[in-house]
């Protein structure tokens, strides 16, 4: 650690002192939210999620109905998630999410959101240009392909629904949770057949 | 406000850029990261200031300080303008959530052409610029009724009103220069409508 104290770890040190003093924060429950993001929650609840709904119709019904409730079913729930709006990819629609003000993300499903999500590029182009954007990104979309972007401005949080990949067929959830990636969850990427 | 934070339609920023650390979950690439957000959500939690104070904060950084500070980086400056603003006093206000019981009907219906207002608070506000003064359709009247951040975050009370997912054609944003196929959503407040 530097001894310069423009040090945004020497700052963040003297701001946890001072909440501390007052009783706003303990280090130990720091450090369990902490390991909680870590750990506990990330894209694979999200995987799992996008899995049971790939394979139980009346679970994927409920899910585009009510994405909290159908979340909570699998034990996810937690703050940035007061309302959760389920957009579902299909032939000739592609949804994407951002989050232009600020970096709103659903963090039950995804944990905490990657730092090209938070950047100004994502942010000020996806609204703007969002079909060369995610052709940067690695997914071409051709121009018959309608595409929808949602920009999470208040505290509602919006989830992709991907496409089920050709192939999966005969897959079980559990296998087809580990086929779904976060970018396709955000609507940048498509599952490839496995 | 019209600040740097309202980057949407904004050009010059470049190619998107995934770090090495957005290959794999790593929420926290530095330690000070994870220690900075969860300082940020206890005091939101402990009653310090409100989510929307917090985010109006961040807004009001210098805009060269918002560009290079990085994502935590603008975290901790809010935290500490807010601290030298308001003090760290635990319980200073009631922490609530957002959503809310709605009283009485939405005033629009999904399909209802609306046109946003030319909205412009000095102070915070959740209509993006990119969707101000603009017509749109609703596509969404989302469930219950929700905190109106512009006023929260000053501490003029919570206006709790209808929340709708406003769909804006391209074109309507940008001409003849929008992408083809394109709509945007955008979650507005009531408050920010009128009707077409």
């Amino acid at each position: 650690m530097s001894h310069d104290p423009s040090d945004p770890a020497l700052r963040t040190e003297a701001l946890e002192a001072l909440l501390t003093e007052r009783g706003v924060v303990e280090a130990p429950a720091i450090d369990r939210l902490i390991a909680y993001y870590e750990e506990q929650v990330g894209p694979m609840n999200g995987a799992r999620v996008v899995a049971r709904a790939w394979s139980d119709p009346a679970y994927r019904a409920r899910l585009l109905t009510d994405g909290r409730s159908a979340i909570a079913e699998l034990g996810f729930e937690g703050p940035q998630s007061e309302h959760l709006v389920v957009v579902e990819n299909a032939p000739g629609v592609h949804n994407v999410v951002v989050c232009t003000l600020c970096s709103c993300y659903p963090w039950p499903v995804l944990g905490l959101p990657p730092s090209w999500y938070k950047d100004p590029a994502y942010r000020s182009r996806i609204v703007r240009e969002p079909r060369a954007v995610l052709a940067e990104m690695g997914l071409a979309l051709d121009e018959a392909t309608e595409i929808r972007v949602w920009d999470s401005s208040a505290e509602v949080r919006y989830l992709v629904l991907p496409e089920r990949p050709a192939g999966s067929e005969g897959l079980a959830e559990d296998a087809l949770a580990g086929l779904v990636s976060r970018d396709a969850m955000i609507g940048v990427a498509r599952i490839p057949p496995p | 406000m019209n600040g740097i934070h309202d980057l949407g339609g904004r050009e010059g920023f470049g190619p998107v850029v995934r770090s090495p650390d957005d290959a794999g979950y790593r929420p926290f690439p530095e330690p000070w990261h994870g220690r900075v957000a969860m300082l940020a959500s206890l005091a939101i939690a402990a009653g310090c200031w409100n989510v929307d104070r917090f985010r109006h904060a961040i807004e009001r950084l210098a805009p060269t300080t918002y560009l290079t500070a990085g994502y935590y980086g603008r975290w901790l400056a809010a935290l500490e303008l807010l601290v030298h603003e308001v003090g760290a006093q635990k319980g200073r206000i009631t922490p609530l959530p957002a959503r809310r019981p709605r009283s009485g009907a939405p005033r629009f219906a999904v399909g209802d052409r609306v046109r946003t207002r030319n909205h412009q608070p000095r102070g915070h506000t959740r209509l993006p610029a990119y969707v101000r003064a603009r017509h749109g359709t609703v596509a969404l009247v989302h469930p219950d009724a929700w905190v109106l951040p512009d006023t929260n975050a000053s501490g003029e009370g919570e206006s709790v009103q209808p929340l709708y997912a406003i769909r804006f054609d391209a074109s309507e944003l940008y001409g003849t220069s929008a992408e083809a196929a394109t709509t945007v959503h955008v979650d507005l407040f009531e408050d920010y409508l009128e009707p077409a």
